[in-house]
């Protein structure tokens, strides 16, 4: 399993964390220049549910494209961290919003929490980025991608009149994260 | 300079290969996992002077596209499981009437609505067999996202150069995955185009074999004017059931494909030549057991994958030649043995085939065959 990257992303349908995965495996794919495969899991709730997104990134051609040993998982609520989080790996890297995942998976992990969806909704000033704060905050936390390629991933996927706002958004869970790390 | 690449899903490669291959004409109706393909084309059609057509329902979506091909054009409808059950009534139309057609269908969860956003490999059978009477079958089931383009692409190919109904059909993970994908430039793909007569209207017969087992096919609306019947009929068209025609024309609607199997057969043999054991898979199952082979070999296991990239016709002769020298085949895939039976079918007995078959919404994956290789004794 050597050379794989897996990073998934889980909250709720409708969070926008298939969007996420996209713009992680587009910064990995077409910007820095590496492989990468995003695949995704719902159910048939618009909204609602518990929904991942699924990235690999890799220096070689990736045969399987769903992940196998997750290196870093992002929570949004507790029911996709209760059933999303089985194959995070030893030391992995588990993102969590601090205000809707109040039980934590057992388990020897790099856990990070700060409150993803009240950053977007009062820090950056829309809801609807908690998205892109929560992709920031994993380029910061996972070094997957670099956060050039990353930015100008995110940017190259927003409607232009939203791309300031994107662009905060994504700077501020950066940001955010390496401030809850330490 | 440097060839266009975008990231894109299994889906969207598929609309962009159709639109590479020439096709003008979609007709559909909206279905998970598949609708992505209708969304491209309702785009990009009007841009190009091509007609997109939300119809009442599969089976008239399917109709239409008879009646868009008739005429000329390169026609696409996309569908999933429920839909395709519906449209079968007009594939049967198409592969007796001899009509070029291209349906590409996400393989979901069924039967019937089952799970309209799991995957599954469980259509592969319902490509040969969902309508009924003897009839040929082409099926493509491609792995990845740049296949779907090519494959798509191909379809279209096979399409137009046997006059007949293509299926193409992604698992729901392949079709709605996203890699990279690089665009093929104009003229690096070959596009065929259909026959068209040689011989003035007045001479013209739809079904005349005196130009071999696909006869040319003239555009409605060009001047040729001919009958179109879901009934066996003649080489002008009309009805008939007088047995030596009938018996010869529906003999020969299927000789087209089979005849022609090694133009249209394709699959891909990886670590086949020294393996005791041979994984034979297809779409997004293929690459777990891709992952699971190469894993197997670094334990010291000689395991191959024999991946097929078309289901219909079925590599039986070459599957038979590989069962001589192998302890055992396994097939894993999203179903409860469709393949599986198929290998059976062709290997006279020589070898064991151990299944991993998954109708739960999840993928296999490639612990799973890992495991199964260590069954084998």
């Amino acid at each position: 399993m050597s050379g794989r990257y897996e990073i998934r992303f889980s909250g709720a349908g409708g969070q926008g964390l298939i969007l996420a995965g996209v713009i992680m495996a587009e910064a990995a794919s077409i910007f820095d220049g590496k492989q990468a495969v995003q695949s995704q899991s719902y159910g048939p709730e618009a909204r609602g549910g518990a929904s991942k997104s699924e990235v690999v990134i890799s220096d070689g051609p990736i045969d399987y494209p769903k992940a196998t040993v997750v290196d870093a998982l992002l929570a949004l609520t507790q029911e996709s961290c209760d059933k999303y989080s089985h194959d995070l790996k030893e030391g992995g890297v588990l993102l969590i919003d601090s205000d809707l995942v109040k039980r934590q998976p057992a388990g020897n992990f790099q856990v990070v929490s700060f409150p993803i969806i009240n950053t977007a909704k009062n820090e950056v000033g829309r809801e609807i980025v908690a998205n892109i704060v929560a992709l920031g905050a994993m380029v910061a936390l996972t070094g997957a991608v670099s956060k050039e390629s990353a930015e100008k991933a995110v940017l190259s996927r927003v409607p232009e009149a939203f791309l300031e706002l994107n662009k905060k958004a994504f700077n501020m869970g950066y940001e955010k994260a390496l401030a809850a790390k330490k | 300079m440097a060839k266009k690449v975008a990231f894109l899903q299994g889906n969207e490669a598929a609309a962009q290969g159709a639109l590479y291959a020439g096709c003008t004409f979609f007709a559909g109706y909206p279905i998970t996992p598949s609708t992505e393909v209708a969304e491209v084309m309702s785009a990009e059609l009007p841009k190009i002077g091509g007609k997109f057509i939300q119809m009442e329902d599969e089976i008239g979506a399917m109709a239409a596209l008879i009646g868009a091909s008739l005429t000329g054009v390169k026609a696409l409808t996309s569908t999933s499981g429920p839909g395709l059950s519906l449209k079968q009534e007009n594939i049967g139309y198409a592969c007796i009437a001899e009509v070029p057609c291209v349906i590409y269908n996400v393989m979901r969860g069924g039967p019937s609505t089952g799970m309209p956003t799991g995957p599954s490999q469980s259509d592969v059978m319902c490509a040969k067999w969902g309508t009924h009477g003897d009839h040929p079958a082409i099926l493509l089931v491609p792995a990845s996202v740049q296949e779907t383009y090519e494959e798509t692409v191909r379809a279209f190919n096979l399409a137009e150069k046997y006059r007949t109904p293509v299926m193409v059909m992604p698992d729901e993970i392949v079709a709605h995955m996203r890699e990279r994908i690089v665009f093929p430039e104009k003229g690096e793909l070959e596009v065929v185009d259909r026959t068209a007569p040689s011989v003035p209207p007045e001479q013209y017969k739809p079904y005349d074999t005196s130009f071999g087992d696909v006869p040319p096919l003239a555009a409605f609306g060009s001047g040729y004017k001919f009958h179109v019947t879901g009934l066996n009929k003649m080489q002008d068209g009309f009805p008939t059931t007088k047995a030596e025609i009938v018996q010869a024309e529906e003999e020969r609607q299927v000789r087209k494909v089979e005849a022609n199997k090694a133009d249209i057969m394709k699959w891909e043999e990886y670590l086949v030549d020294d393996a005791d054991i041979v994984v034979v898979a297809y779409g997004s199952t293929s690459r777990s057991a891709r992952f699971a082979v190469n894993e197997a070999r670094k334990n010291g296991i000689k395991a191959g994958l024999f991946r097929l990239q078309t289901f219909w016709p079925f590599p039986e002769d070459r599957l038979l030649q590989i069962s001589k020298k192998v302890k055992a085949f396994i097939t894993p895939e999203m179903n409860l043995g469709m393949c599986h039976g198929v290998v059976k079918g062709c290997i006279e007995g020589n070898a064991p085939v151990l299944g991993i078959f998954r109708v739960d919404g999840e993928p296999i994956n490639p612990g799973q065959i890992v495991d199964k290789m260590k069954e084998v004794k």
